[in-house]
């Protein structure tokens, strides 16, 4: 069995697992409490922020851990709209683009339900964002936040924030960065207001999300805030994940340029391959202009949903962005947003450990499944 | 039943755009409507133009991405009354 997926989550790594059960003798306590179990958790959860706070290149008492990196986009984006909200001019204008994790889509919605405008920016073919597109926007009279990803969690991109950073800071609009594909794989950018990643991205457990508020930026929590987490995040903060994350992230980036060396490789050969094994499919993004473990294609003619169950069938566990294999049952809007092709697609997103021997395997089984897929279809392909 | 099948979308010449096939893909799910488009295309003459009838909410970013795959003029679309899906306009290209 290969397991293909490690952009919907990679699998924990042994230093994650290995803090998470230490942890979980010391940090199930209330860390706000005054005796020694709760100083104990205290100190753990300091220690935790000051580690990732090296790793991110921010202050510690910027960190607030969340239950996971939807929480810490959702915190983010609605909490920079509210402190801008003003009673005599309403709340201000967001700029998005168009290809952001559904996340920093559903809380732009929102806000946007909320009296907010929302300009969604475009990209290329490439998923790459306009950049002419993105900071005509952020010019907007009232813009009060944009936000745009370091990389595309579905076809991997890496997206061109520093060349958005500058128009940000010119006119005083907070940039939201949602790292959550990118951190521990790639440098992070610099220049963001507010950052946002999520610890299953990274080989930690589930149940851990980081939102980076800069000093500078005006926020106010959209939801009901106690004491914790600055207050800016609700609710009793799992420890033992957090402790368990935060190991897992240091691993990651502390092997992160090896890693980059092996996944680019295999993902090369996947891109390289594909269009000479399996006729009609198209890979999508720029090789030079992606992130390491990640590639997406589409097999024209052929159900996407059917491709993910011959594959698992066959032992690999692969995504997709196809309507059909989805559960909302809409083609994947970041796939739309590039113009491409969206049914039969395949994203296939390679764990750090991932053989060369199963990428070979991969490739000798595809391009047998889809021709398969494609005869009992009965379809034959003419010049159109 | 859909409105208007065989009228091109508004602001397009009318004889220029006309219809020289209609496919009708309503209810058939993505791929099925890129097939039948892909299948078919080659009956009508070079310059002439297909109509490809789809309610599957993928063909709307499929057909005109195909289009450019395939070296097809996209067209443009219309919606179908009671939000019954669209017409999709296609020009043989080669």
């Amino acid at each position: 069995m290969a397991y293909l997926d490690a952009a919907s989550a990679e699998p924990m790594s042994p230093a994650a697992r290995q803090a998470l059960l230490a942890a979980l003798d010391d940090g199930w306590a209330d860390p706000g409490r005054l005796y020694r179990e709760g100083r104990r958790a205290s100190l753990l959860l300091d220690q935790a922020r000051e580690q990732v706070a090296a790793v991110l290149r921010c202050r510690a008492d910027e960190v607030a851990f969340t239950s996971s990196g939807t929480q810490a986009v959702q915190l983010a984006v609605l909490g920079a709209v509210l402190a801008r909200q003003s009673a005599s001019r309403g709340p201000g204008h967001v700029v998005v683009s168009a290809v952001e994790h559904s996340s920093v889509l559903n809380a732009a919605a929102q806000a946007e339900q909320a009296g907010s405008q929302v300009t969604i920016a475009g990209v290329g073919a490439d998923g790459r964002v306009d950049v002419a597109g993105f900071t005509d926007a952020v010019r907007r009279d009232r813009t009060v936040l944009a936000c745009l990803q370091s990389a595309n969690h579905e076809v991997g991109t890496i997206q061109p924030v520093a060349d958005v950073v500058a128009e940000c800071q010119a006119h005083g609009v907070p940039l939201l960065v949602d790292a959550a594909a990118s951190a521990g794989r790639a440098p992070l950018p610099t220049g963001w207001s507010m950052l946002a990643t999520s610890g299953h991205k990274w080989g930690g457990p589930p149940g851990v999300g980081v939102m980076v508020i800069r000093k500078t930026v005006r926020w106010r929590a959209p939801m009901p805030a106690g004491n914790r987490e600055g207050h800016r995040v609700p609710g009793f903060p799992n420890l033992p994940a957090i402790i368990s994350a935060v190991a897992a992230l240091e691993a990651f980036e502390a092997a992160r340029d090896e890693a980059d060396i092996a996944l680019r490789a295999l993902t090369g050969q996947i891109r390289d391959r594909i269009p000479a094994l399996i006729p009609d499919c198209v890979v999508h993004g720029e090789r030079a202009n992606a992130l390491p473990h990640i590639v997406s294609f589409s097999c024209l003619y052929i159900d996407g949903e059917a491709l993910v169950i011959e594959l698992d069938k066959a032992g690999f566990s692969v995504s997709s962005g196809s309507a059909c294999a989805t559960d909302t049952q809409q083609p994947s809007h970041v796939l739309a947003a590039m113009g491409a092709i969206t049914h039969g697609n395949v994203r296939v997103s390679l764990p750090r450990d991932t053989s060369e021997e199963t990428v070979t395997k991969f490739l000798e089984v595809l391009p047998q499944i889809a021709s398969r897929l494609r005869g009992s279809a009965g379809q034959s392909r003419k010049a159109g | 039943m859909p409105v208007n099948s065989t009228q091109p979308p508004a602001g397009q010449p009318g004889t220029a755009a006309a219809p020289a096939l209609c496919i009708d893909a309503l209810g058939r799910k993505c791929p099925v409507p890129i097939i039948m488009l892909a299948e078919r295309i080659g009956e009508v003459a070079v310059g002439q133009v297909v109509q490809v009838l789809a309610d599957d909410p993928a063909a709307k970013t499929d057909v005109p991405a195909w289009c450019g795959l395939k070296s097809h003029d996209y067209v443009g679309s219309a919606e179908l009354a009671g939000e019954a899906g669209w017409a999709f306009l296609v020009r043989r290209g080669y």
